[in-house]
């Protein structure tokens, strides 16, 4: 009768000991994939850098001049070509010169 | 037989006969003992391992398989106030190799990898050559290379990770932006002014690595590593670009030595352009002079000449001693005070205060100034910000020369007056126009962005006076005036213009600076921007001929990507204006 006992716990150790191992390594897997992620993230975060930065380059205000100037032959217009419209006046207007 | 029977009917352990022999008591007493002391011996040697060596144990167990590992921080970026990148990092790899281990490459490989690094071959060899245990063989390599470079898994080639910085807007603001030495330390400008604030600090967290070198665990504490904060400037790249396009043209057609040019927001007191010339690429900061470099705008001072008059006239009618409309005798254009003369570069009659500062007499405004005591006119430089740096936090500002006014000569006061004997920066000029632009008062200037709202300051002149000086302004725009090319089509402009002589080694050469620094929409102004063009040589030298351009180019447009209502009937002005060509 103790004998049965005995060997029962001696089993359910085993199993507890195998479950206890099993799960480590599936922790650790998934903390590599984690780590992968993360990985993956930084390297995004690097990428979306160089694109801004690509983008800042080419959206250079020389840039932009020479192209609208050269390619689209465009032009600034002069004073009577312009309309500025009447802004809704700002919160706290200035006072002084009425 | 008789044993066998023995042996069935059995007998108790105690009585053996094998435990009936006699032994002398000391031999079982020894062993007994030796026992003992084996036992002593292991629980002695125990609590050494576990009690005494614990930590040390500990320690060289845990660093067989527990590793720090570092984890960086980029720098902040810098962006103007609409997020336009100014400055921003990207990581670049350094290629770095231990020469005994990296001499053993094959032919191919050395080949191979001088190829990938755009080097060749002999230049590799000499660096892998040198007797020594660490040798950069190249710096700020781009991250694809550098993973090709891995994959060909060379002998003693090892990389590090890097920051670049990269400058989009180059030279346009790069003394406003400064630039960043090597291991990511601010060396000029905003860069070395906010290095505080920009600067990544790497945080490290330990970790367990399996035998491939995977990390399967964190262990222990871990710092997380803070990123550097971006910083906004109150720059505005689109007015940054304007400014410097006009202030280049400027120089170039006049042949000028050197040109600064500033737009400020009277309203917040924010810096929204800043100019200057000669410039450099801060990218490629190769062959780099000390002209280039310089922040004129901010670092050096200059006599102002001319502009100075405004402030003379407006201390006066604060005073009350003169109303616009005082008539001040200019004949016959020159004045002797002591036993120097001053004069005027034409010569005037009678002129009233206000065309005093339209034609820009210098007698009349030392006619004028003589009426103070120096202190009173010491006290009003001092108030506008003259003798004191701007207190931006930039590197190098100056306070410019002011010297006190107890050793004032009347002589000196009378050339103050019209800005000779006084020494100042473009930014500090440009500030102390802002009170002309606000109500009387002055405000601080700021170099990054502010968040909204007015900002009030100590108050120098009566709203009343101001109005008045700035009617001032505006006249000396006028064809009558000393600048007709500063005129914005569709909008009041006022400024005033100045030609001063430079001081070379204590006397005054015939080299001039030519400046102008106004304001619009004189209605309710918005934006003053300050123009400095350093000795023109290409035949003009007038501050409303060299100056006055640029500055009407960059009002106006500043005012038009601010969407500024214009305040002047546009029908008439742009008729006038319409054969001038483009704006």
């Amino acid at each position: 009768m103790m004998l049965r006992f005995n060997v029962l716990l001696l089993i359910l150790a085993v199993v507890c000991a195998l479950g206890a191992v099993t799960g480590q390594h599936r922790a650790r897997k998934l903390f590599q994939d984690l780590e992968g992620e993360q990985e993956r993230v930084r390297k995004l975060d690097v990428e979306f850098g160089q694109l801004q930065l690509e983008l800042s380059t080419w959206a250079t205000h020389p840039r932009i001049e020479k192209i609208a100037r050269d390619n689209l032959h465009m032009t600034t217009p002069d004073a009577s070509g312009r309309v500025v419209p009447k802004v809704v006046p700002a919160p706290v207007p200035k006072k002084g010169v009425r | 037989m008789v044993v066998r029977r023995r042996t069935q009917r059995g007998h108790r352990f105690a009585e053996s006969p094998v435990l009936q022999l006699a032994l002398q008591g000391w031999r079982s007493r020894t062993v007994g003992l030796m026992l003992m002391a084996a036992f002593v011996a292991l629980v002695g040697r125990g609590f050494y391992l576990m009690v005494i060596n614990n930590d040390f144990l500990q320690e060289k167990g845990e660093s067989r398989y527990r590793r720090e590992i570092e984890v960086s921080a980029s720098r902040g970026k810098i962006v103007d106030r609409n997020g336009d990148m100014l400055a921003v990092s990207t990581p670049m790899k350094t290629i770095w190799a231990i020469p005994g281990d990296a001499r053993t490459m094959s032919a191919t490989q050395k080949q191979q990898l001088a190829a990938l690094l755009d080097m060749n071959v002999r230049e590799l060899e000499s660096k892998i050559g040198i007797d020594k245990t660490f040798v950069f063989v190249k710096r700020q390599v781009p991250p694809e290379t550098a993973d090709r470079i891995a994959a060909l898994k060379l002998p003693g080639v090892h990389q590090e990770k890097e920051y670049r910085r990269y400058y989009p807007t180059g030279e346009m603001t790069a003394h406003i932006v400064g630039f960043t030495g090597v291991d990511d330390k601010g060396l000029e400008g905003v860069e070395l002014a906010f290095q505080q604030s920009l600067l990544g600090r790497p945080g490290s967290r330990s970790v367990i690595r399996d035998r491939r070198g995977n990390i399967i665990e964190d262990v222990g504490a871990l710092k997380p590593p803070q990123d550097g904060q971006d910083v906004r400037l109150a720059l505005d790249s689109k007015i940054q670009y304007l400014a410097y396009s006009q202030l280049k043209a400027a120089v170039e057609m006049h042949k000028a030595k050197a040109g600064g040019a500033i737009v400020i927001d009277v309203r917040t007191g924010e810096i929204l352009a800043l100019v200057n010339l000669p410039t450099y690429n801060p990218n490629n900061r190769e062959h780099l002079s000390g002209a280039q470099l310089r922040n004129r705008a901010l670092t050096d001072t200059f006599e102002p000449g001319s502009v100075m008059k405004p402030f003379t006239a407006a201390l006066a009618l604060e005073r009350g001693k003169v109303s616009p409309d005082t008539i001040i005798n200019c004949a016959p254009g020159k004045l002797t005070i002591g036993t120097a003369t001053i004069s005027d570069a034409h010569p005037h009659g009678a002129l009233t205060v206000a065309q005093v500062i339209q034609k820009s007499s210098n007698v009349g405004t030392a006619k004028i100034a003589l009426g103070f005591p120096p202190r009173e006119m010491w006290e009003l430089f001092d108030s506008v910000g003259f003798g004191q740096a701007p207190k931006l936090g930039f590197p190098g500002e100056v306070n410019g020369r002011l010297r006190p006014w107890k050793n004032w000569r009347p002589i000196e006061q009378a050339t103050m007056s019209y800005g000779h004997g006084i020494a100042v920066s473009l930014v500090q000029l440009a500030r102390a126009y802002t009170v002309f632009a606000r109500d009387g008062d002055v405000i601080p200037l700021s170099l990054t962005r502010m968040n909204e709202g007015q900002v009030h300051g100590a108050q120098v002149f009566s709203p009343q006076t101001v109005r008045e000086v700035r009617l001032m302004l505006e006249m000396a725009v006028q064809p009558e005036g000393t600048a007709p090319k500063a005129r914005v089509a569709g909008y009041r402009v006022g400024g005033k213009t100045g030609t001063a002589y430079k001081l070379e080694n204590g006397v005054y050469a015939r080299k001039y600076i030519a400046s102008f620094v106004g304001l619009a929409p004189i209605s309710d102004p918005r934006l003053v921007v300050a123009v400095m063009i350093d000795e023109p040589s290409g035949g003009a030298h007038y501050g409303g001929d060299v100056a006055g351009p640029a500055f009407s180019q960059i009002m106006g447009g500043a005012l038009r990507t601010l969407g500024i209502p214009p305040d002047a009937p546009v029908v008439k002005t742009a008729a006038n204006e319409a054969g001038k060509g483009r704006l």
